[in-house]
């Protein structure tokens, strides 16, 4: 800070009519260490200003020419916004004059006669606000282009992070979901993927905190989702990796609420785990909304051997509704500070149009609640119809001879034991195992339908001894899935031993997959019409339909399915 | 202030009391609360009777106090919180971390 008693030169410019009077304050100013400029009138002033681009002016009222107030006028609209402080030099008192001085655009007075001390005190006290303005100004500036700078990267990071979401099925015809371009710098994320075998993953979620942090999070939890989901792995596998992962990398303190759903169109199956989302629900078509209740801790909070990821299960007809949302929904506020809340988004989910989407009703009801839409920066929601055959079609890659290239000749055995089979899912390894082979790759979904239903048959049926026809009414259906978790718990001297084996033919290949189970097995020969006998259910009619053949051994533990792949010239196709 | 805290005569239980609105805003208050001379606490009581808001930065805060108090070993009681506090408590399934009261 600049000493008072010696003050840092500066560059003043002072106009007087009268020779003597500016001579006197030349003089005093110059021995104070200033460098000095003096103008005879306004105008010369002006020009003075312009050529010189002094630190601050000191001007007397009546000057011929152009007089004071004006030259203030000009002076100070040429300045912008650089602190200029004009000073004026007068001898009048009366107060109306001296307020028109302030009202041109003066910053104070020096009363004639002059008086050094006060002077000196003055320009030290201006000189301190015209550097004060000038470091505010290059702060602001600083600010401003930070700031700049912090959207733009913002932008490129949302391109990379765009980059590693892109397989997703958001733009599925049955999804419709509100989400801010930026919202991942608010923590939110919201994904969709479909499984091999058909069905989808859904995953909403909130990320504590905001900005870099919570976007970093998001990424990995977009590649494991979106990896290990197309590789075939259950929802629970998913969270369990989703939620070591970020334990892992996330500081204590830092987590993400989610809520993950797994989708079953063929089976008209919903499953679901919340982990400190509000809840989320599912709407009938006939009118009855179940609530979808967090019931677990959020994802990154509990060590992998304390995490849970049982899903609940739900049944959902074609035309049900599925809602899942962040807590923007439930804290948008209003001008008076009053939240949404619950009570508010029930009723607007009751009061809901057909043929609307929930998505959109509970925006505009939200919207029109906060008042001019300020608050949907922070609305994250995800709505999902059901439908009877899965909505996401196939994207066909393109085969060529290129397919023919990879393990052509092959054969493996592997088999789960014990324990294991209630810990551990075989199918992703077994599909990476097939999926070596080009030509199979296109067929990734029927391939992994096939081991998924032989899979199934043999841990369900031949293991688990579970009867299928439990599940032909809802009671039966809550009771096959306990009951199937239950005794998989404790199941024990079983195993499933799968056979693979591959060839290459004429004009593509023939993959052989054998399924053998330890249990009892059953009469295939009692099983002639699909569907009839509900121990075989319709999964062995899917076998049948996506294959070259379905045969079981006499005693009915063990399955052997043929499938053959062509090539052709646009792609290959299955004979 | 609106984070305080009082110990117990014998300097083994420390109670922190929230004022208002639990956010990020409270974040080095509340740290300071449990760091600060907290040698010889062995329990903590988390008092909400005047905590109006709680948002998940300060789940997240929650967490670190448990993590210093000891992780999975941690005695840590959440007390007298309101409707909403306790639904967000709920809806996060803190009741498995913490007790609750």
């Amino acid at each position: 800070m600049t000493d008072p008693d010696n003050p840092r030169p500066l560059r003043l410019l002072i106009a007087d009519d009268s020779s003597t009077d500016r001579l006197i304050l030349q003089a005093i100013l110059r021995r104070q260490g200033h460098e000095v400029q003096a103008a005879e009138d306004g105008q010369a002033a002006l020009q003075l200003y312009h050529r010189w681009q002094p630190d601050m002016v000191l001007l007397d009222v009546m000057m011929p020419r152009m007089d004071g107030m004006e030259a203030a006028r000009q002076i100070k609209a040429l300045a912008g916004e650089t602190l200029v402080p004009v000073i004026f030099l007068t001898s009048l008192s009366d107060a109306g004059s001296l307020a028109q001085c302030l009202e041109a655009g003066g910053d104070d007075f020096l009363p004639k006669p002059y008086n050094p001390v006060i002077i000196r005190a003055k320009l030290w006290a201006f000189d301190r606000m015209r550097r004060m303005q000038e470091t505010l100004a290059r702060q602001r500036d600083l600010i401003h282009m930070r700031n700049q700078q912090l959207l733009d990267e913002q932008v490129t990071a949302r391109r990379v992070f765009d980059n590693i979401a892109h397989t997703g099925c958001l733009d599925a015809p049955n999804i419709r979901y509100h989400a801010s371009p930026m919202s991942v710098f608010n923590g939110d994320i919201l994904f969709a993927c479909p499984r091999p075998a058909g069905g989808m993953h859904l995953l909403v979620g909130d990320f504590t905190g905001h900005g870099l942090p919570a976007a970093i999070g998001a990424l990995p939890v977009a590649e494991i989702f979106y990896g290990m989901t197309s590789k075939g792995f259950s929802g629970p596998d998913v969270l369990r990796e989703l939620n070591q992962k970020l334990v892992r990398i996330l500081p204590t303190g830092m987590f993400c609420c989610a809520t993950f759903a797994e989708v079953d169109f063929r089976q008209g199956v919903v499953r679901v785990w919340n982990g400190g989302l509000p809840d989320g629900y599912l709407m009938d078509i006939d009118g009855t909304c179940h609530s979808l209740v967090s019931r677990h801790l959020p994802l990154g909070v509990l060590g992998p051997e304390r995490f849970a990821a049982p899903m609940e299960e739900y049944r959902a007809k074609p035309g049900d509704q599925l809602l899942l949302m962040t807590d923007g929904v439930l804290e948008a506020t209003d001008a008076g500070g009053q939240h949404f809340g619950e009570q508010r988004l029930l009723q607007a989910l009751a009061t809901q149009p057909a043929h609307v989407s929930p998505v959109d009703h509970v925006i505009e009801q939200v919207q029109t609640f906060a008042g001019g839409g300020r608050e949907s920066d922070d609305l994250t929601l995800l709505g999902l119809r059901m439908t009877s055959q899965d909505p996401v079609t196939k994207r066909s890659v393109p085969a060529t001879q290129s397919a023919l290239t990879g393990p052509a000749f092959w054969r493996c055995s592997y088999e789960v034991e014990g324990p294991t089979l209630g810990q551990f899912n075989p199918l992703p390894l077994l599909l990476h195992v097939c999926m070596a082979v080009a030509g199979l790759r296109q067929h990734s979904g029927e391939i992994y339908t096939l081991l998924a239903e032989l899979y199934n048959n043999a841990l369900e049926h031949g293991v688990l001894e579970l009867p299928s026809a439990w599940k032909n009414s809802p009671e039966g259906f809550a009771r096959y899935y306990a009951e199937r978790e239950r005794r998989l718990a404790v199941v024990e001297g079983h195993s499933i031993q799968f056979d693979l084996e591959h060839c290459l033919r004429d004009s593509g290949g023939r993959l052989i997959i054998r399924c053998r189970d330890s249990g009892q097995g059953f009469d295939p020969e009692a099983v002639t019409e699909p569907g009839e006998r509900a121990y075989a259910g319709r999964g062995l009619a899917l076998i049948r339909r996506l294959s070259s053949g379905l045969t079981y051994n006499k005693q009915g533990n063990q399955a052997e399915v043929v499938y053959d792949w062509e090539l052709t010239e646009h792609g290959s196709g299955q004979t | 202030m609106p984070v305080h805290t009082r110990q117990s005569d014998d300097g083994e239980t420390r109670t922190i009391a929230i004022e208002g609105r639990f956010d990020f805003s409270t974040h080095q208050a509340f740290r300071d609360a449990y760091e600060n001379d907290s040698e010889g606490v062995r329990h903590w009581v988390i008092d909400m009777s005047d905590t109006r808001y709680l948002d998940s930065s300060a789940l997240g805060m929650l967490l670190l106090l448990r993590d210093f108090a000891g992780g999975d070993n941690a005695s840590i009681c959440i007390e007298n919180c309101n409707g909403d506090v306790r639904r967000i408590l709920a809806i996060s399934n803190f009741e498995q971390l913490f007790s609750i009261r």
